[in-house]
């Protein structure tokens, strides 16, 4: 048993690309020794900016043997089937025996493949891995086709202190030899590191100011930067993302504090936070009043001499830059009312097929007018003036700058000109919620804006075909889908999505050629049962019990979600599982006969033509369930809806118990075809109980 | 050893000693390309020569490079709609060019002994060339001096060998170098000499004048004309097999779309229309430079 320790030692790796490219070294090298029979005992992968690193320890220093034993052609098959034999497990004729098979005799060979050392076996395995490697984006370089994610210049190498024989040579263009050497931090130690074996690398790596573990990088970090908002009487805005990614743009973290210019601080502190976090990776920090702090936080990969003050002055100098174009735009966008910047939106396209921005904010002022129309305190008048300014800032300096920041400028903007805040919220919010993790809008006007800016998205990709298929969602229509669903169902909207989208869908009218109202409709309805389906997925709702009520024609999605729930619940409980089996056991015998009789269907039962005590309590039970479902649904009380039907359990027990459907007499056969046919008809009405599954 | 000359003095400092530098390591220097471009890769020492026919090329020059939207009428310190690129190719690229890249800023004075060098994931596309290259943005202190890329493919043709190229963006460099905060501050020539002049005075009319065109005076129906008149001279030129002469109203073309671009007359849908119609003439060239050699 001994160490393996391979480093590959490339220009810089991508920040993005690092970790899954750990993961990826630890499963391919897992794989290739296991398939080798050398599988180690335990190991370890690391990943910087330059390097690439997998340890392993207790690793066979040879292949165990391999014996195995293969079965060749019976007793006296023809020579050419023999000498096939012969070659192919490469023994010779006295190396092989005669044994009785039950079914006469044939030729056996035991081959015996001896295990090889284990440093011949690494060096074929880390070529292989190497050739094989999943970049996201790999490229050439110099003359060689060999491909890596940037040009790889090392292969450290050792198994059991020595470095594997040979190289890694993938055509005539480049070799590079298996050694013993790396290279420290790339200006504070350049030197050329000999190591040989983990423990040493290690060691040898920290005092060449190369932090290996990424963790331990991203830790330290984070710990730096609290440390030095909290000399400064801050707290650090918490970014893990952002650590994350710096955690992958150094080997030797500097934790470095600079400062904004005050000019600065009257730019929204969104400007701010986006500039530095997107362009320049730098953390912010907050005053303790919660307030934005005028400091930056940024994280260099190097020790100056100067304690980083030539470092500092430089990044405060590009921040400078970006937040002076920063602050130039906030205050020319000011300057324009955002009625006046809505006027331009006849400039940006929406879609070539759909017409321009200007025509989309007509048509969803007017979804936002009828949807506040059925919030108990939205003013209808509101949404409309919202809507048409909610795409007003897309044409301001800021968000051509900053596209991240669209909404959140128009709110600025709005406040800045006097508009109450509840429309400056629904312009902000209006692209809420943008997944899954995103908070969904609950003010009413920002519902408003927010479901009828989706609503009118997805009518007008699926007026012009435009629908999602497989991996390909240019439009996003599935995030906008999922948007409506939480906007609906967290803010238990009374909303019935038909009529809705259809009158979102006649907007188009204009502007579509041959447009199929009713098609798109049910379209976009199949598509948001499906992202239905989906999203509650994960919280464990039934996929089939969802279908069971859309089947009915349910549009209402909170309403939907309301039975599923009941019918849940119902199915879970004793009587439901057995009503479930009797409508099944009534479903598949009305089926059956029919088939044989050829007829559609058996009509209503005839009381009168009832013999047994069992079909006229049946037939009672389902006129009493019939009512009450209806009763019960009217109200709203699925709960309700549910226990009605359940009572039905023990009648139609008593039922299959005691009465013959397939009677001699055809009139009674019919009779009781048609009396099992009311059971499921009635049970449908309050879902389609044939979809539900298990 | 890490040999960090002095600071430059002045903006041609920047470039003279860049283009010592780069002689040394065997470049051709070479002059700016004689036609309005939007960036130093459209020179066709670094376009058509990336592709052959010659295994080995390196050269580097300067190129003025013009982007009609980034004008700010000489008010913005920090934007201008014509400026300064200092371009290197390599090919194919040299096994250190990472090491070598470095020591082009020590002889620009950046000292890693006092400042932040970090190379900073940025793939490189160029969508009117139908070109595409891995590699970073160089950041020194946070600020981006160099785009370098390993070009991977142009006018949709892959490169063997890979060619490396490197793009300076001179006044960007020469601002932080100099310690100034505008770029109309820069001194030009010797701060100390005789007949010293600024950025400003050589350059601040330009940029106000030049907005002026870009933004409101471009004749925008002429240029659609113009484009269209490059777009078939091009490929007329195709036809006759003169890669060169037929590069150059590739080139014309695209600096149009520049211009309409600025002038805000092309929409969102047309502009993919376009930049695909430039890619297409891009092609062809490099295709033919390579087919007629």
């Amino acid at each position: 048993m001994a160490e393996f320790l391979l480093e590959l030692f490339s220009e810089e790796i991508p920040a993005r690309m690092q970790a899954r490219a750990a993961d990826d070294l630890a499963r391919l090298m897992g794989e290739a020794l296991a398939a080798e029979r050398l599988a180690p005992a335990s190991a370890r992968t690391f990943v910087t900016p330059r390097r690439l690193t997998f340890a392993a320890d207790g690793v066979p220093a040879v292949q165990p043997d391999l014996s195995e034993e293969r079965k060749g052609p019976r007793e006296g098959a023809p020579q050419a089937a023999l000498d096939g034999f012969l070659r192919s497990a490469g023994v010779a004729l006295d190396q092989c025996e005669l044994r009785d098979t039950g079914k006469g005799r044939a030729w056996f060979a035991v081959v015996n493949r001896p295990g090889r050392p284990a440093p011949e076996v690494l060096a074929d395995v880390v070529a292989r891995v190497l050739t094989g490697f999943p970049w996201p984006k790999s490229m050439r370089w110099g003359e060689s086709t060999f491909r890596w994610v940037r040009p790889l210049h090392r292969v450290l190498a050792l198994f059991d202190g020595k470095p594997l024989p040979g190289a890694f040579q993938p055509d005539e263009h480049l070799s590079l030899a298996y050694g013993a050497e790396t290279q420290g931090h790339r200006f504070l130690a350049p030197e050329i590191v000999r190591v040989v074996d983990y423990a040493d690398y290690a060691q040898k790596l920290v005092d060449a100011s190369v932090m290996l573990d990424r963790d331990r990088r991203k830790s330290a970090i984070l710990n730096k930067s609290r440390q030095r908002a909290e000399e400064e009487g801050l707290s650090l805005v918490e970014d893990d993302g952002l650590a994350e990614e710096v955690a992958g743009l150094v080997e030797w973290p500097i934790v470095l504090m600079g400062r904004i210019d005050d000019v600065f601080m009257e730019v929204p502190q969104e400007v701010l936070t986006t500039s530095m976090r997107t362009h320049q990776k730098y953390f912010a920090c907050r005053k303790p009043d919660g307030t934005l702090a005028p400091r930056f936080i940024v994280v260099a990969n190097t020790e100056t001499q100067d304690g980083g003050a030539a470092v500092v002055a430089g990044n405060e100098r590009v921040l400078r830059a970006r937040l002076a174009d920063a602050k130039f735009f906030w205050d020319q966008d000011r300057k324009t009312p955002l009625e006046t910047h809505a006027g331009k939106l006849g400039s940006i396209i929406f879609h070539a097929r759909l017409g321009s921005m200007a025509e989309k904010v007509v048509r969803v002022g007017a979804l936002s007018r009828t949807i506040a129309g059925r919030i108990a305190d939205a003013d209808p008048e509101a949404a409309g003036h919202a809507a048409a300014l909610c795409k007003a800032d897309l044409v301001t300096g800021m968000v051509g700058e900053f596209p991240e920041l669209q909404g959140v400028m128009g709110r600025y903007y709005a406040l800045g000109q006097g508009m109450p805040p509840a429309i400056a919220e629904a312009i902000a919010q209006h692209y809420a919620p943008l997944g899954p993790g995103d908070d969904c809008p609950s003010a009413s006007l920002s519902i408003a804006v927010a479901l009828a800016d989706k609503v009118d998205t997805l009518a007008g990709f699926f007026a012009i075909d435009e629908k999602p298929t497989g991996s390909r969602d240019p439009f996003a229509l599935r995030r906008a889908a999922l948007g409506v669903i939480r906007l609906i169902l967290e803010n238990r909207l009374d909303l019935p999505l038909r009529d809705f989208l259809s009158e979102a869908i006649g907007h188009y009218a204009a502007v579509v050629d041959d447009l199929k109202p009713a098609t798109v409709a049910n379209d976009i309805l199949a598509f948001l049962a499906d992202r239905l389906k989906v999203s509650l997925r994960d919280k464990g709702v039934r996929h089939d019990l969802i279908d069971a009520v859309f089947a009915l024609g349910v549009d209402d999605l909170v309403q939907l979600l309301d039975r599923v729930s009941a019918l849940e619940d119902l199915l879970t409980s004793d009587d439901g599982a057995n009503l479930l089996t009797g409508y099944r056991r009534a479903g598949n015998i009305v089926r059956i006969e029919a088939k044989k009789d050829g007829a559609d269907g058996y009509g209503t039962p005839n009381p009168t033509g009832f013999t047994q005590a069992e079909e006229r309590q049946v037939a009672d039970a389902l006129a009493r369930a019939s009512t009450d479902v209806a009763d019960r649904i009217s109200a709203m009380d699925f709960a309700g809806a549910m226990s009605a039907l359940a009572r039905l359990r023990a009648p139609i027990d008593a039922f299959f118990d005691q009465v013959t459907v397939n009677a001699e007499d055809t009139d009674l056969r019919r009779n009781r075809l048609a009396l099992l046919q009311a059971i499921t008809d009635t049970m449908n009405s309050v879902a389609d109980f044939s979809r539900v599954e298990g | 050893m890490v040999t960090v000359s002095p600071p430059p003095t002045s903006f041609q400092d920047v470039i003279l000693r860049l283009q010592t530098f780069w002689a040394a390591q065997g470049c051709v220097i070479l002059q700016p390309f004689d036609m309005e471009v939007g960036a130093g890769t459209f020179h066709p020492a670094t376009t058509l020569r990336s592709l052959g026919p010659e295994h080995t090329w390196n050269c580097a020059y300067v190129q003025p490079s013009r982007r009609p939207t980034d004008g700010r009428y000489g008010e913005n310190p920090n934007r201008l709609q014509h400026y300064y690129q200092f371009q290197v190719l390599m090919k194919p690229s040299p096994a250190d060019s990472q090491g070598l890249y470095l020591q082009s800023l020590y002889a620009l004075g950046i000292d890693p002994a006092l400042h932040d060098i970090r190379f900073v994931e940025d793939d490189w596309e160029s969508p009117t060339l139908g070109a595409w290259g891995l590699g970073w943005e160089v950041w020194c202190d946070g600020m981006e001096v160099t785009q370098y890329t390993y070009f991977q493919q142009v006018g949709g043709i892959e490169c063997d060998p890979v060619p490396l190229e490197l793009t300076y963006g001179l006044e960007r460099i020469a601002m932080y170098v100099l310690g100034k905060e505008s770029i109309y501050d820069l001194p030009f020539n010797d701060p100390a000499g005789p007949g010293r002049k600024t950025y400003r005075d050589v350059f601040h009319r330009a940029e106000r004048e030049y907005s002026a065109y870009n933004f409101e005076h471009a004749d925008t129906d002429a240029l659609l004309r113009h484009f269209a008149d490059a777009e078939t001279a091009c490929q007329s030129l195709i036809g006759h097999r003169l890669a060169l002469p037929a590069y150059d109203q590739c080139i014309k073309a695209s600096h149009l779309f520049n211009l309409l671009d600025a002038r805000g007359v092309i929409s969102v849908v047309e502009r993919a229309a376009y930049i695909g119609r430039v890619r297409d003439l891009a092609r062809a060239c490099c295709e033919m430079w390579l087919e007629a050699a």
